[in-house]
């Protein structure tokens, strides 16, 4: 009998094994059919502006507002710990560092796949419901060039845009906080920040991981959506499945690319 | 919602999200304040460089004039041997003299550069002869306490 | 083999074939252990209406996706308009879908844009008409489904029949030679189920086009169609016109147009016998 139960449970999870093998492998295929549909996608550029109001400006209040907390909170506590060394000066560049490299491009991609990326899996899929992709199929319109593409490419483009957007209001929320509140000069708040924080290998660098974690959220958010069972119910569980997702496909990518990036700087 | 309207509000983020990148470059970081990208390679030789980082400073009286670029140790003279960049607009006598030095007890490590009084410069490529090593607070502890014990002996 | 493509593939299917769809010998299965369509064989004369029934989940809708080139049969061939749909690649797939029309069960509008715009998506996407003439274009078919004046409404702000003459409308955009209507009359009241159903006649005939209508509706098709295929467990068991469906004494047929529970198409679906299931002769 426990062998049976053992043997079962092996088999469960082969069989698990072998679907999200099978998945990833579809999914990799689809990310080439949405990059060789781009260009003819891309050539009606209306659609992608379209997809970019709904992925980038309707994100924006949330990102501006969970920046400006983020950066304010961020000064609150980090003075706390810097001003026990007397350090407190130094608050700037913890702030700019920690927004820049870290919370920036990470916060930013979770808020986006839970705002964007659920919308547009919620979209997609709906679409596939009640046959809208099938109808266009039917017109000779490929739903790939004229539904996923746009969408793919709006996340793509707006996601490094509203990062940037949200470090620099949490720059600005600490800024709030630290100089105006508690009352750190101004001059060594954004010197100290300035002569730490390099272009190169922290604004650069943050840039390419929100636009990693661009690419990543878009994907997901399109493969599911597209990829939806047709119901009601097979919709929701995609739409679940592209938060969940993506938001642990960002913190992997996040450490991966965080490995890659600073291990010259003395992080490691 | 009708076209122009989602051209307004795109145009807008875009240039709410370039003016952002653009304010972090500029404003957070070091874009206009650094060109020590673009500068000439020298080398120096130190027998201990203590806590000295990539991208630490390399100053001159306190400016900052460039960063440091490799670390390595030679397999032969087992001495580390450090490659900064140096702004080009600042040129150094042949015999600076570069030191590790800490600002302050737990300040950040840089490199210091101290000028001669050689009318020949370092050119790209070049070495620096003198230096001087970074002071390891252990050791000096350690000396001074060895050098206090003999005093005592002595006696 | 197809010939070579020419600079306008449109030309390539005729539309003075006198046969506009021919099925022989089709099988197809959404898997390999089940085969949903065993051996389909069906000729769609050009110019006719032509109704093919049977029950809910017995291949209908596959048939139009194998007609359409959304689906590829499995043995068998699918000619439209002279040409075999399964060996075109995928230009000539998408030249074929410009000249076939198709209502989806319910509409499929696209529910982000207009009714007006949800019309001129076809003639947006195909051809580079002047905005002028885009308009003039939908308003006549929105006009030919009596519904100028819903043209700024949502598709959410329609109702069931009037979704459905939409997607009639759009169906009928670029002109085609067939349209294929999956269930029109799913879902309607009896009033929008009379104009959906003169609708599909009086296109058909005015714009000199062949339809093939899917449905259960045994009493509204025979009031429209030239011709019914009967379908079940992947074959045709059926057919005629409607006055021969009408006095026909096939055991199906009769089923299907009466409406009765049990016959050919039996009420309970294949089970162990009644006793083991209640475990009766347990007892004692």
């Amino acid at each position: 009998m426990p062998a049976s139960v053992l043997a079962d449970g092996l088999r469960r999870i082969g069989a698990g094994t072998r679907r999200s093998i099978a998945r990833l492998g579809f999914a990799a295929r689809f990310f080439v059919a949405v990059l060789t549909h781009s260009p003819a996608g891309l050539r009606r550029i209306r659609l992608t502006l379209r997809e970019i109001y709904f992925a980038g400006v309707l994100s924006l209040v949330i990102i501006l507002v969970s920046g400006l907390f983020v950066g304010m909170v961020l000064a609150l506590q980090g003075y706390d710990v810097l001003q026990r060394y007397g350090a407190s000066e130094s608050l700037g560049i913890l702030v700019a560092l920690s927004l820049v490299r870290e919370l920036g491009p990470v916060v930013a991609g979770l808020l986006f796949a839970s705002r964007a990326g659920s919308a547009i899996t919620a979209e997609i899929g709906l679409m596939k419901a009640t046959e809208q992709l099938s109808a266009m199929e039917m017109m000779a319109v490929d739903p790939l060039a004229r539904v996923v593409a746009p969408r793919f490419w709006g996340g793509v483009i707006s996601m490094p845009l509203l990062a940037a957007l949200f470090s620099t209001l949490g720059i600005f929320g600490a800024y709030l906080v630290g100089v105006r509140l508690i009352g750190i000069d101004a001059g060594s708040f954004w010197g100290n920040m300035q002569s730490v924080v390099d272009f190169r290998a922290d604004i650069v660098n943050g840039i390419i991981k929100s636009a990693v974690f661009g690419l990543i959220v878009s994907l997901i958010a399109v493969f599911e959506g597209y990829d939806a069972a047709p119901t009601a119910e097979g919709v929701s569980s995609a739409t679940t499945r592209t938060v969940v997702g993506s938001s642990l496909a960002i913190l992997a990518a996040d450490f991966v690319l965080t490995v890659f990036m600073f291990r010259g700087v003395g992080v490691l | 919602m009708n076209r122009s309207t989602i051209d307004l509000w795109v145009g807008i983020f875009v240039a709410l999200g370039l003016g952002a990148i653009l304010f972090l470059s500029l404003k957070v970081g070091n874009l206009l304040t650094t060109t020590t990208r673009e500068g000439y390679h020298v080398e120096a030789a130190f027998s201990n460089i203590g806590g000295l980082k990539l991208r630490a400073p390399a100053k001159a009286a306190g400016v900052v004039v460039g960063r440091v670029e490799k670390i390595r140790l030679d397999p032969q003279t087992y001495e580390a041997i450090v490659t900064f960049v140096i702004d080009p607009q600042y040129k150094f006598s042949k015999d600076t003299i570069a030191s590790i030095n800490t600002s302050g007890l737990l300040g950040e490590v840089y490199v210091g550069l101290d000028a001669g009084g050689d009318s020949e410069m370092i050119a790209d490529g070049g070495r620096i002869a003198k230096t001087q090593s970074a002071v390891v607070l252990e050791k000096l502890i350690s000396q001074f306490l060895f050098d206090k014990a003999q005093q005592e002996g002595g006696k | 083999m197809s010939p070579p493509s020419t600079t306008r593939p449109v030309a390539n299917f005729d539309r003075r074939q006198p046969v506009a769809v021919e099925l022989s010998g089709v099988t197809f299965g959404y898997d390999r252990t089940r085969q949903l369509l065993k051996g389909m064989s069906m000729t769609i004369p050009r110019g006719k209406v032509v109704a093919i029934m049977g029950g809910s989940g017995c291949g209908k809708t596959t048939i139009l996706r194998l007609i359409g080139g959304q689906l590829r049969p499995q043995t068998g061939r699918v000619v439209v308009a002279g040409r075999s749909v399964p060996d075109l690649d995928r230009e000539g797939l998408y030249a074929l879908r410009r000249q076939v029309g198709m209502l989806f069960q319910f509409g499929a509008l696209f529910t982000d844009l207009t009714v007006y715009e949800n019309i001129a998506f076809p003639l947006r996407e195909h051809t580079d008409f002047s905005e002028e003439m885009i308009r003039d274009l939908v308003m006549m078919k929105l006009n030919g489904v009596g519904l100028r004046g819903a043209a700024a409404l949502k598709p959410s702000e329609l109702s069931g029949g009037m979704a459905r003459r939409v997607a009639l409308a759009r169906a009928i955009a670029l002109d085609p030679l067939l349209v294929m209507y999956d269930e029109p009359f799913a879902g309607l009241d009896p009033i929008s189920l009379g104009i959906v159903g003169q609708l599909i006649r009086k296109l058909n005939d005015a714009l000199g086009i062949t339809s093939v209508v899917v449905t259960h509706d045994v009493y509204e098709s025979l009031k429209i169609v030239d011709y019914l295929y009967f379908v079940s467990d992947g074959r045709i068991v059926a057919q005629g016109t409607p006055d021969e469906v009408r006095s026909s004494g096939d055991a199906f047929v009769r089923q299907f147009i009466d409406g009765e529970s049990d016959g050919p198409v039996p009420f309970h679906v294949a089970a162990p016998p009644l006793a083991t299931a209640f475990a009766i002769g347990h007892a004692g």
